[in-house]
């Protein structure tokens, strides 16, 4: 479904991904895992088209994505829940969903996703008139999650959904998320919190100095003796 | 001690020119709260197009409505002009250099005004009559360019809040990066806004050359009001803008028959300038 082929990307004089080759098929979960500044964020920034590749091919669903500008990717079918939530803080929740159905294709079956999205966050039904800004935490990322479903993705990249939330709500967080992926979405998720990742796919990547280090089946990397100790803290 | 009629009548008018300056104040703020650039030069595209208005009406002929609509068709257009040609450019540069750029665009609008049509005062002559309401004569112009007026910032209200390029205008100075990711394309946002100011601009000019003449310097005139009750009502600050219009328009109303219009623009600015001491984030500013 999702193809990047010796990806290369940075900001200025600075390369954050090097040669980064990743895949993702359909109906699959994967993670990429890896310690803070590894690329995870560059590497989602990229795909979505916030920033272009330097070098390499990045390809969703047969066709080439590589260059062109976020506001077209979403388009064709990727959406991304970008790291600190980034919810428009000032506007209502509903407002918040509104603004996941921007694109005109997504517009049309507005009134069926947001039953789709209430179904799954009981919580945000509930809070529709609030600031979004006045949410806590889970429930920010409860929306985030739910404005990029507005779109009618068929890939969701998740980038560090669980930062800055209270532990039980880290595990709600997740449960949440393995629901969203037993609606038939693929996911593409980064994660510092790499114990609970790793139950939630079905392979992952790991990600040092913006380089594939280790690629496999989750359950493979999770009894790593490298990876557990380093990430995991068994 | 002066008559109440006269302090009502004054109260009435002060209400009347509240409408039309919150217009102003309202797409100066709208283009202010999304892309975060002062349009210095403002007030003088309303120049322009209050030019517009009175060739289309008292040179050419052609009933008030066409003015207006080609006022309002022009002053889009100028919005869009002024910000693929002007802003667009320079949006990532110093504060300081947007400034300067619309600031130069003024004396450029104004330079060219006194160029092309001199600096006599020219006004739209229609015969619209005055209405008796309790002893009080007021305006008919006044009243039709009020109702326009509120009319207009309802529509805005409902285009903002309803439409989803309205959300997306609201969404795009709270987050450019998240509100690309929504597939909306942040440039086109920018310029919808400018066009969306920029008719604003040409509807209020429509409206005000039914109570005023215009000349090359119209901008100098009401320039310095529309800014103070942006900055009054916080700057961005919509309600905000629309609230600081009347309590400015009122002072200046009811002090100017107190005293004299001289002294309205007097009061006005003391009132100003006390409550930027008072609350300067805006009247209605979050504290904290």
């Amino acid at each position: 479904m999702l193809a990047l082929t010796n990806v290369t990307a940075g900001y200025g004089a600075f390369t954050a991904l090097w040669d980064v080759t990743l895949r993702v098929e359909r109906g699959e979960a994967v993670a990429v895992v890896g310690p803070n500044g590894s690329g995870k964020t560059t590497l989602m920034r990229v795909i979505s088209g916030l920033i272009a590749p330097r070098a390499g091919t990045l390809t969703f669903e047969g066709a080439t994505l590589g260059g062109r500008p976020a506001y077209e990717i979403v388009g064709r079918g990727i959406a991304h829940v970008p790291e600190g939530r980034r919810i428009f803080p000032a506007l209502s929740v509903a407002d918040n969903l509104k603004m996941g159905a921007f694109l005109p294709a997504a517009r049309k079956t507005f009134a069926e996703s947001l039953a789709r999205v209430f179904a799954l966050f009981p919580a945000l039904a509930e809070r529709r008139p609030q600031r979004a800004g006045s949410l806590s935490g889970g429930e920010q990322q409860m929306l985030a999650i739910g404005r990029a479903l507005m779109s009618r993705p068929r890939l969701i990249l998740l980038d560090e959904p669980s930062m800055g939330l209270a532990p039980v709500m880290v595990l709600r967080l997740f449960d949440l998320i393995r629901r969203v992926r037993e609606e038939g979405y693929t996911i593409l998720v980064v994660e510092q919190n790499v114990r609970q990742v790793l139950k939630l796919v079905d392979r992952a990547y790991l990600l040092e100095v913006g380089r594939i280090k280790m690629e496999g089946r989750a359950a493979v990397l999770a009894e790593q003796d490298f990876i557990r100790k380093a990430y995991v803290g068994l | 001690m002066i008559d109440p009629v006269f302090l009502a009548e004054a109260a009435v008018n002060g209400l009347l020119l509240g409408g039309v300056l919150a217009l102003l104040a309202l797409g100066l703020n709208l283009i202010f709260g999304v892309i975060d650039i002062v349009w210095i030069a403002y007030v003088d595209l309303v120049m322009i197009c209050m030019y517009a208005v009175y060739f289309v009406v008292q040179v050419y002929g052609w009933p008030m409505w066409v003015g207006g609509l080609a006022s309002v068709a022009l002053g889009a257009l100028l919005g869009i002009g002024v910000h693929v040609l002007i802003i667009s450019p320079i949006l990532g540069s110093a504060p300081v250099n947007q400034l300067l750029a619309t600031g130069g665009l003024l004396f450029f609008l104004q330079s060219f005004a006194t160029f092309l049509w001199s600096t006599d005062h020219r006004s739209v002559r229609l015969a619209l009559p005055r209405l008796e309401i309790l002893d009080m004569p007021i305006s008919v112009a006044r009243l039709i360019a009020f109702a326009l007026s509120i009319l207009a910032m309802l529509g805005l209200y409902l285009f903002l809040t309803r439409t989803y390029i309205g959300t997306a205008i609201r969404a795009v100075s709270q987050d450019r990066e998240a509100t690309a990711l929504m597939g909306a394309d942040p440039r086109r946002v920018y310029v919808v806004t400018s066009a969306v100011g920029g008719a604003m601009a040409g509807l209020a000019a429509a409206l005000l050359i039914l109570q005023y003449a215009v000349h090359p310097f119209f901008g100098a005139a009401f320039g310095p009001i529309t800014f103070m009750i942006c900055v009054l009502g916080g700057l961005g600050n919509m309600v905000g803008a629309f609230v600081a219009s009347f309590i400015l328009s009122e002072v200046i109303a009811v002090s100017g028959v107190i005293w004299s219009t001289e002294m309205g623009y007097v009061f006005a600015f003391v009132v100003f300038i006390v409550m930027i001491f008072v609350r300067p984030g805006g009247i209605l500013a979050r504290r904290g």
